[in-house]
């Protein structure tokens, strides 16, 4: 469910980064103030407990196939939101530099889709509400799998809604929507059932545990809902604006400023098929119909038309020589630099 | 098992490997940070069914590789063994895009393939970059990196924490996951509920053990952030490096080299 570097445009990147560091500096704010420094090496080490649960691979009922546990859920349960969020982003920070799971500029959107949800939608909205009252074993139980579907289920649709954005896969929206969500559907029972067990578990052996999460910082007393909303909104909005304000002027926002500083003038293929749909969006208010039809038929005309820039063929093998040539004199380059080393040593 | 042993070998060898001392390795990680989202970010920027520009930019990694020493193999294993939800994703654009688009001494290529190599092309410059960023620079490296460049403090030493506990327990995990092993037979013993035992397991030993730390970092001082022996500042050949590279890469960005060197050739 990781989101890559490779699907993405610029503008959906860092899009994503901005709303994603703007959490991180809210929830770093929050800690600020009502943190004691107990919570800083407790936040450390469950993280990497996530790490070390997701090391256990378990059998998967049913298919015969392992599997491991995400944990977002987990953590937000265990720390509330704003610590969990912080130590959600660490783990992926790790998966991406490590494991290069997605990648550094999709790390934002990573930030976005695994801690967003379970921290500061699942989590306040199902979770507390839930068990509010009391927290007897079944309800933790439904509490953690509603929670861990609605959370995931957010998270693979705005996989989706990133891809699509970017305009860089082919993948049909409803087509890409009715691939995600079931398997994400299957994965989130399986993860809903190992949160709850798992927090009933540990309330059941050692419940003064819970005492001290939950003691720490008062983090749940202080929490205020209206605050969150609010500021989620207000991302909302502001990261939707700046989306569409990118798209509306050129086909990709940030595409096209690098192409205005650089002044690269013609740009073969430029049709991403974002701005019509966005205004499709725009005047429609439907949820992308077929995305990215307009920017395939702009191109199929443009290839029937001749104006494509590449396709007589003598440009293409041009293009295909020159390719091969660049990736024989970089490897040259690149062993030249051993050899040079090794003489030196 | 096996595959996460061999991951969490995997990050040991990164780990290792950013403790060689070569040019690369001296290189300010803010400058190494900052270059490196620049070069994805660009590369990142190309259009759809851009391949040859983005050829050239190959240069980065190979430069980073072979002054830094880093073992080509290890690199393409990693590249190899990543999530290939990218690679999965991107195979729909052939199916879906038959409209050809180049032909190349009269065989036609759709646009679908077009932008699937240009996808496989985007994952290769990024993932390989971000992995050699890590083996050169080390990872408490970019942490302080990271807090020179205004990141929240308490994001850095939570990854600082984690990256320093991660080992510790991993190991402990390990040993708990050969524990089970050996105890179980076939598939049984292996399911879910056993799972929620273990894992409760390891986080009352970790809970207690983050206490432990708690405390004993209490008695040597400490007050919600960690200090830095090292002190980084980018010097002379830090910022020739940054403005070397940079350049380069608007070079590539705005010219087609390999569609030049093509031409030069084929007139």
């Amino acid at each position: 469910m990781h989101m890559a570097d490779a699907l993405l445009s610029p503008a959906v990147g860092t899009t994503f980064w901005a709303g994603s560091l703007g959490i991180i500096a809210y929830c770093s704010k929050r800690l600020k103030n009502d943190i004691n420094e107990k919570m800083v090496p407790l936040m450390g080490v469950l993280a990497a407990f996530i790490f070390a649960g997701q090391m256990i691979n378990f059998t998967i009922p049913g298919t015969g196939s392992s599997g491991h546990i995400g944990g977002g859920m987990i953590l937000a349960i265990l720390l509330g939101p704003s610590a969990a969020f912080i130590a959600i982003a660490s783990v992926l920070a790790i998966q991406s530099l490590f494991f290069a799971d997605g990648g550094i500029l999709a790390l934002g959107c990573n930030i976005w889709n695994m801690g967003v949800y379970p921290c500061f939608v699942a989590y306040p909205l199902i979770y507390r509400t839930i068990t509010r009252r009391d927290k007897t074993p079944g309800r933790i139980m439904i509490a953690s799998m509603l929670s861990v579907i609605v959370a995931l289920g957010l998270g693979s649709f705005s996989v989706v809604l990133q891809t699509l954005l970017s305009g860089r896969s082919e993948l049909p929206f409803a087509a890409f929507a009715a691939l995600m969500l079931p398997i994400h559907l299957a994965i989130a029972v399986g993860e809903g059932f190992i949160t709850g067990g798992f927090v009933n578990y540990v309330r059941s052996v050692r419940p003064e545990i819970f005492d001290i999460v939950e003691g720490t910082g008062k983090l749940r007393e202080s929490f205020s809902m209206k605050k969150v909303l609010i500021s989620i909104s207000l991302l909302v909005i502001i990261t939707g604006g700046i989306l569409s304000w990118f798209a509306s002027t050129h086909p990709d926002g940030l595409e096209w400023s690098i192409e205005k500083i650089y002044g690269t003038a013609e740009l073969p293929g430029h049709e991403n098929g974002i701005v019509p749909k966005l205004k499709d969006i725009q005047e429609k208010t439907t949820i992308l119909p077929d995305y990215d039809f307009a920017g395939k038929e702009n191109r199929e005309t443009a290839g029937t038309e001749k104006s494509w820039p590449a396709v007589n063929a003598g440009a293409s093998v041009s293009g295909l020589l020159g390719s091969v040539m660049v990736i024989g004199l970089i490897s040259i380059f690149g062993f030249v630099i051993r050899i040079f080393k090794r003489i030196r040593n | 098992m096996l595959t996460f042993d061999k991951e969490y070998f995997n990050i040991g060898y990164l780990d290792t490997l950013s403790y060689k001392d070569t040019f690369m390795h001296r290189i300010d990680p803010r400058i190494k940070l900052l270059t490196s989202l620049a070069f994805i970010l660009l590369v990142i920027s190309f259009p759809k069914y851009e391949i040859s520009k983005m050829i050239p930019f190959l240069v980065f990694p190979v430069v980073i590789l072979s002054i830094g020493d880093i073992p080509l193999i290890f690199i393409l294993k990693k590249l190899l063994i990543v999530s290939p939800f990218a690679l999965f994703v991107g195979i729909f654009n052939p199916i879906l895009d038959t409209a050809p688009m180049y032909s190349i001494y009269g065989v036609g290529i759709s646009g679908g393939w077009v932008s699937y190599f240009s996808i496989i092309m985007k994952f290769i410059l990024t993932i390989s970059t971000a992995l050699l960023l890590i083996a050169t620079t080390s990872f408490p490296g970019i942490c302080i990196a990271l807090e020179k460049l205004f990141v929240p403090k308490i994001l850095v030493v939570q990854l600082l924490f984690l990256y320093r506990y991660l080992f510790v327990l991993a190991e402990e995990t390990m040993r708990i996951v050969r524990a089970r092993n050996m105890r179980t037979f076939g598939r049984k013993g292996q399911g879910m509920r056993v799972f929620i035992q273990i894992a409760g397991t390891l986080f009352v030993r970790t809970v207690e053990r983050s206490e432990r730390i708690y405390h004993a970092m209490c008695s040597r001082g400490f007050d919600g952030r960690i200090r830095m022996m090292k002190n980084f500042k980018p010097g002379f050949i830090d910022i020739i490096f940054a403005v070397v590279t940079i350049t380069v890469f608007v070079i590539l960005r705005k010219y087609d080299i390999a569609k030049i060197l093509g031409d030069l050739i084929l007139q």
